[in-house]
């Protein structure tokens, strides 16, 4: 992370995006950003993921039960 | 772990609830982003959804929208001495009224097809000699790229074409007109930016459920699934299903970018029509950076769609790609000829290019 840029991997290729719309949203190296032509526009939520993950897990298995 | 939101097993749990749900109902969901019905199509969701379950595309695809004379006009503009054009690739072959990019082009027109805004400024640093345009199109996603780098300054020898289109005011003017639907997919990306709120007066009015969806087929198919749930239970809400990118505030800064360099106008959408308050142009201050200013371009909104072609229908979700009679026979992703069955996310090319049988 440089200023307003940073190095950012998307499916295996590095390359440079900018995060100059994601100033203010505290990014930090390892953080899963969205890219849009070449500009971050939001921070991931991992823990949001795996929250949605899990409840439809769970309903699978919940019909799973005889 | 996000490959999980494409995993069959969980995709198929909540194609069941919907099934389970939509019985002797019928339901018509409308989405308005290019991104969802590639998902759609390449994910083959319309067939895990019962019968009764309808999902159309809405005018989601930005150069399908952009109106033929600013093409040409932008087409002209490559054509001056010392004007170099860049634009990003989805538009090249988008045929305007009476050229394309890639036409003017192969007749000698520079123009430069970019990935990213930055891509831009770089080129008119290093060449200060010329000018160079940046026909800059797209919703509430793309808009903020050029914005921020307009508030920053651009180099002098550059300036953009603007063909901004914001979606809610689109969708406000479909449901205003009485399109048969019983709510909307909201576009993941747009929402990023925009958030909740543009949404919450559009479902209050017009008492329709709006859900904000991700990309991946668990997304979509919990989107379709919440709409249909409200459907049932007679509620109008907006709900955010793509928590893990979409702030209910959006993406503030971003917002304000746009704020800062652009005002609000009435845009003309090809195919649809003027639509009050949906586009945004460059704010006064900003004029010195108005290509159409500083080159003198005269566009008169006029409202051409190549003959026989229906793409006018497809964006408004009246007509499914199959049912246009140039489908698959005047007109493929190699012979397009209408924007629809141009772009990458062109309703008419996703649906041609995963779901017309193999010959």
């Amino acid at each position: 992370m440089e200023g307003d840029h940073a190095e950012v991997e998307i499916g295996g290729i590095r390359r440079e995006a900018s995060i100059a719309l994601l100033l203010g949203e505290g990014v930090a190296i390892g953080d899963y950003v969205l890219i849009h032509t070449g500009y971050a526009i939001s921070k991931v939520d991992e823990e949001e993921a795996r929250a949605i993950l899990a409840t439809w897990r769970e309903v699978m298995e919940a019909e799973r039960e005889p | 772990m996000f490959s999980a939101f494409r995993n069959k097993e969980l995709v198929l749990t909540v194609a069941r609830q919907i099934a389970e749900i939509s019985k002797g109902r019928s339901f018509k969901i409308m989405h308005v982003c290019g991104t969802h019905e590639w998902t759609i199509t390449h994910s083959g969701i319309r067939d895990l959804l019962p019968r009764e379950v309808k999902i159309v595309a809405g005018p989601g695809c930005p150069v399908c929208v952009t109106p033929g004379n600013e093409i040409d006009a932008v087409a002209g503009l490559s054509m001056r001495e010392g004007v170099t054009v860049t634009t990003f690739g989805d538009l090249l072959r988008v045929p305007g009224n009476s050229t394309s990019l890639a036409e003017a082009k192969s007749r000698g027109g520079r123009i430069k097809v970019i990935y990213s805004v930055e891509d831009a400024i770089r080129m008119a640093l290093e060449r200060r000699g010329e000018e160079f345009v940046h026909f800059s199109i797209g919703f509430e996603t793309t808009a903020p790229m050029t914005a921020v780098e307009v508030v920053k300054g651009l180099p002098e020898n550059m300036s953009v074409f603007t063909s901004h289109k914001l979606i809610p005011p689109a969708m406000d003017f479909l449901l205003h007109a009485g399109v048969d639907i019983d709510g909307f997919i909201c576009p993941g990306h747009v929402s990023t930016i925009i958030g909740v709120k543009p949404y919450q007066v559009l479902a209050e009015t017009y008492r329709k459920p709006m859900v904000i969806s991700g990309f991946e087929p668990l997304d979509v198919t919990m989107g379709i699934l919440n709409i249909v749930r409200q459907k049932a239970n007679q509620t109008h809400l907006v709900v955010n299903e793509y928590r893990r990118a979409v702030r209910d505030s959006g993406n503030e800064r971003a917002v304000e970018m746009m704020h800062q360099a652009f005002e609000i106008r009435d845009s003309f959408w090809r195919g649809i029509g003027m639509i009050p308050r949906s586009g945004m142009g460059l704010k006064e201050e900003f004029r010195g950076f108005d290509a159409a200013a500083r080159f003198g371009m005269k566009i008169e909104p006029e409202d051409r769609m190549p003959e026989g072609c229906s793409c006018g229908a497809v964006l408004k979700g009246d007509v499914a790609p199959e049912e246009c009679p140039l489908f698959g026979k005047g007109c493929t992703p190699e012979h397009p000829v209408g924007p629809c069955m141009v772009s990458t996310e062109g309703t008419c090319a996703i649906v041609y290019k995963f779901a017309m049988p193999k010959k």
